[in-house]
């Protein structure tokens, strides 16, 4: 049996019924990283000894094991806090900074019995299209190394794609899981804003940040996300009475949820596409492989609306101005005197923030802390950020009115598929606009899926988006999971690092 | 010319919630350094803050006494600035959307009466606490009191004399103990006041320009300040000047304020909603409930007690004067104490009492039924006044067993007339000397022989019964 090929459900299975062990698995993973990471560089920190103990435990309960994932190695993007294990958001400034805490997504994860291998490379602070931004140096895409992964989450999508873990948990701000979903050929789910706790996740922007999977396919998405729903009393944006309120303590039984719900039949479903989506500066590739993923999903019954979301055009803005600001308040702890990284040289207390913040913040972050602090500086606040929550609102009320004609949207993820590296990071206007097709969702606060659908002439995978309403994260997934019957674009897997 | 001095408050206090605002540490003053914190508090990357309720129903309570109207849909905001003693380089408070607004407390000075207006209340964390080293030339950082729940109280510019101010405070002060949000000790920060002040020609209506004054830690203090700066601010500009818009701090070793930073230097907070907490929405239910909540407040049992026991003004005063206190008071009454006697047994031993052993009412282990036992016992004529107040000193701090105490230590009331005719008549035998000086005009001689008729029994006699058989027996 070659586990690197199974699914996260697949491995767990063989897993119950005693036929592979746990360390077996794990070890599997380890040698992946060990083997290709060099090249990928989608791991700042590989807990293998952690791991192997871990596994070793677990496989002592597997008889008892109530998760379909159980014993599953996976990672961590690494702004999720783990106890006593170093999470930099692939910043300087934060050093070698180990929390005191696990995040409740981390809690929950290890209830259901994960065994982390480590922790994921990622922009600096999520910042970033292309997971280029990172102080601990760039990812590579597995399907060429010449390539960006995508990002925020590009270690994430990198390391599920070349066969590093079986899933991995990364988190979205503005398509920070579904656009390197989309640029590594994998499945990566966003949901509903509220459903999974923040607490434990360094926060970018607030409003807009949700934790979610990447993983081999639709299946795997649904399993990772009943793990890690549920009310949380420590996050107040938290939404109360979905999935189970487990918090932390005690035995935890359901998580079948999503998954009962993979029936596959999407018969009478409407599947509105909206043509704003489609028209200029969407790469033709593109355009063509998400367009047929509307014939395939057709073909199995669902119902093709074609239909207008005139405004799109306010989605980046919005998005750069909230999340920038939200960022600049939320960094602004970031300074030195507590924990993390400190410069070596100061004079007095100002100049301890100021070396401290200028050497430990890469350029991207301190780009968008000024962008931040500057919309919400007296006398801009009306003029930048009250705008950007009307333009939210507006936005909102888009969908609400597209929901009214449709049950989900397919759109494009992002405009082209994966950049050259180095190819962005010197036209930052430009690499924001490239984020077009998921900030939206974002701002209103959906659930949101990528898909493979494709690949264009350079062999680089194509995505398509799955947009639903509030809560909608079971249609998305049924959609996803019948297009995934129909279609083995999810089942291809690059060779990027393997010669490394 | 006549100068008018315009005064405004924002008073700081500090909420007597056992948890903190946004996490479950301790709100309990002092500890270790750093001891009272978690990583919420200490604003630790990746934690969020979850609204004690307990911090909403405070404040609500607050902004009702104080006559507010109070926000039905309201928003946290950050306030961002940077700060070793602030963790998170932001303070969760509220700008847009305060709890409570436009209120109103009626304050008495000796010039009268007047309403000072309350233009907001709305709720925030503390900061932690920096003590410099000068030793090792180091700033250190404890975060015990990050998170400590505060509600900020401004008023319009509606006093005109540091007694005004005082009397506001002193008000402010009782209601909000009366309330139970807050105990409002100056000494520990719990009640901490700023003052904006200005001055201007008699009979101007525009305001001058005002300075803030911070760092006032007692009542006089903030009296000494009012006067000190009203005085600066005139001088400044009979002398030609121009008062600068600065915060100052005042020194109360230096009895002067000096300026800490201008107009020009101070901060632009960028404000911004607070994304971590949702929207505050209150149901009509909710603040109805609160409103039947809201105990009776220090005037209107002051109104109640002179209205319905005819008590003096200044009894009302004194016993109202914490609420613990009018709690013991109205349980005496409500044991059949008549409210005069109550009164005067409070005014007089239960205050000593607390006084002498630096007490609080609230900490008091007498109860009322123990002190309604002891003034029964004076009306039937068991026991006199003085043992009384024996008997009360024995029990105060265990209240004991008061008949029991009586019985064990003998101290009934003599009420047997042979015994104390007796008495007297060996006493005035015993000191033939003190009845001639008597006789012979001296009236202070009278009270040596009572005195000694009091010894010999004890103490245990009835003091009018032992003045009228001594009369009789010295005019016989």
């Amino acid at each position: 049996m070659e586990l690197r090929e199974l699914t996260a459900l697949e491995l767990g299975r063989v897993i119950r019924r005693g036929q592979v062990s746990i360390v077996e698995a794990t070890q599997t993973a380890l040698d992946a990283v060990a083997a290709r990471d060099g090249a990928l560089n989608a791991f700042i920190t590989v807990t293998g000894e952690r791991a192997l103990e871990r596994a070793e435990q677990l496989q002592a309960g597997v008889k008892n094991a109530q998760s379909p994932l159980y014993g599953v190695p996976m990672a961590l993007k690494d702004n999720l806090c783990t106890r006593g294990v170093k999470t930099s958001c692939a910043s300087k400034i934060l050093g070698d900074f180990a929390p005191p805490y696990d995040a409740m997504a981390v809690e929950r994860l290890a209830q259901a019995g994960a065994v982390s291998l480590g922790k994921l490379n990622m922009d600096e602070f999520a910042m970033g299209s292309t997971s280029e931004t990172s102080f601990y140096g760039p990812v590579r895409n597995p399907w060429d190394l010449n390539r960006a992964p995508g990002g925020s989450s590009g270690g994430a999508a990198a390391a599920v794609a070349a066969g590093l873990g079986w899933y991995a948990i990364g988190s979205d701000t503005g398509g920070s899981i579904r656009q390197p979903a989309s640029f590594c050929g994998v499945t990566g789910i966003k949901p509903t804003y509220g459903t999974v706790s923040r607490y434990g996740l360094i926060a970018y922007a607030s409003s807009l940040d949700q934790i979610g999977p990447l993983c081999r396919d639709a299946a795997d998405c649904a399993a990772v996300l009943d793990v890690l729903m549920g009310h949380d009393p420590h996050d107040a944006t938290s939404l109360p009475g979905l999935h189970d309120d487990w918090s932390g303590s005690g035995p935890r039984v359901d998580y079948g949820r999503l998954l009962a719900g993979l029936t596959g039949d999407i018969r009478g479903m409407r599947i509105g596409l909206p043509a704003d989506c489609f028209g200029d500066g969407l790469d033709g590739e593109v355009r063509a492989a998400v367009l047929s993923a509307a014939e395939v999903l057709k073909g199995r019954g669902a119902e093709i609306v074609e239909l207008s979301f005139p405004v799109l055009e306010y989605a980046v803005p919005a998005y750069y101005i909230i999340a920038c600001a939200e960022a600049s308040s939320n960094l602004s702890r970031f300074d030195g005197v507590k924990y993390g990284w400190r410069a070596e040289e100061y004079d007095g207390l100002t100049d301890l923030y100021c070396k401290t913040r200028t050497q430990g913040f890469g350029a991207e972050v301190k780009r968008r802390i000024l962008l931040g602090t500057f919309v919400l500086s007296s006398g801009y606040y009306d003029a930048y950020y009250k705008k950007a929550l009307q333009a939210k609102a507006v936005i909102k009320a888009a969908f609400d009115g597209a929901f009214q004609q449709c049950d989900l949207l397919l759109t494009p993820v992002a405009p082209t598929t994966a950049p050259r590296l180095g190819a962005s990071l010197s036209d930052p206007l430009k690499m924001y606009l490239s984020d077009i097709y998921t900030v939206s969702v974002n701002l209103a606060g959906l659930p949101a899926l990528s898909m493979p659908c494709g690949f264009d002439t350079n062999r680089l995978p194509i995505g398509a988006q799955l947009i639903g309403p509030h809560f909608g994260e079971g249609a998305i997934l049924n959609a996803a999971h019948a297009f995934q019957l129909e279609t083995d674009w999810h089942k291809r897997t690059p060779k990027g690092g393997e010669q490394a | 010319m006549t100068w008018e001095t315009v005064i405004g408050l924002e008073t700081h206090v500090e909420l007597a919630t056992k948890t903190k605002i946004f996490c479950g540490c301790t709100t309990q003053f002092g500890g270790a350094p750093n001891t009272h914190c978690c990583p919420v508090c200490t604003g630790m990357p990746g934690t969020l803050p979850v609204l004690n309720r307990r911090v909403l129903e405070f404040a609500v309570k607050a902004g009702l006494a104080l006559n507010c109207s109070i926000t039905r849909y309201g928003k946290f905001d950050r306030k961002n600035y940077f700060y070793p003693d602030l963790p998170k380089a932001y303070q969760i408070s509220q700008l847009y959307l305060p709890i409570a607004r436009d209120g109103a407390v009626p304050i008495r000075t000796k010039a009268g009466e007047k309403t000072v207006r309350i233009h907001e209340l709305h709720m925030e964390e503390d900061a932690g606490k920096l003590m410099h080293d000068p030793w090792i030339d180091q700033t250190r950082a404890d975060y015990n009191r990050c998170g400590v729940p505060l509600i900020e109280i401004v008023t319009e510019p509606d006093f005109r004399t540091a007694d005004e101010v005082i009397a506001y405070l002193e008000q402010l002060k009782e209601t909000l103990q009366y309330l139970g949000v807050s105990d409002c000790k100056m000494q520990e920060g719990s009640l901490r006041c700023d003052v904006n002040l200005s001055v201007r020609p008699l009979g101007s209506s525009e305001l001058g320009t005002r300075t803030e004054m911070k760092n006032l830690s007692s009542f006089k203090a903030i009296a000494r300040a009012i006067d000190y700066e009203a005085r600066r601010q005139v001088e400044c500009i009979e002398e030609g000047g121009r008062v600068i818009q600065e915060t100052r701090r005042w020194d109360e070793n230096k009895d002067a304020s000096y300026a800490m930073r201008s107009k020009e230097d101070s901060q632009d907070y960028r404000y911004f909603p607070e994304p971590d907490i949702p929207p505050i929405e209150l149901s009509e239910e909710y603040l109805d409930g609160l409103r039947a909540g809201l105990p009776e407040l220090a005037q209107a049992k002051r109104e109640r007690y002179q209205a319905d026991y005819g008590l003096p003004e200044y009894d009302c005063r004194m016993i109202t004067s914490d609420r613990a206190l009018a709690a013991f008071f109205e349980e005496l009454v409500a044991l059949g104490v008549p409210p005069k006697q109550g009164a005067n047994w409070i005014m007089g031993e239960v205050l000593g009492a607390l006084s002498a052993r630096g007490l609080e009412p609230r900490d008091m282990r007498l109860t009322a039924p123990t002190l309604a036992r002891i003034i029964a016992l004076v009306s039937e004529g068991k026991l006199n006044r003085n043992t009384a107040v024996k008997v009360f000193e024995a029990v105060f701090d265990s209240d004991g067993d008061v008949d029991a105490y009586v019985k064990e230590h003998g101290l009934e009331q003599v009420n047997d007339d042979g015994l104390v005719r007796e008495i007297c008549a060996k006493v005035l035998r015993a000191n033939p000397q003190s009845v001639a000086d008597y006789k012979g005009g001296k009236d202070k001689a009278f009270g040596f022989l009572v005195g000694q008729v009091m010894r010999e029994l004890k103490g245990k006699a009835n003091p009018q019964a032992v003045n009228a058989t001594l009369n009789q027996l010295l005019k016989g």
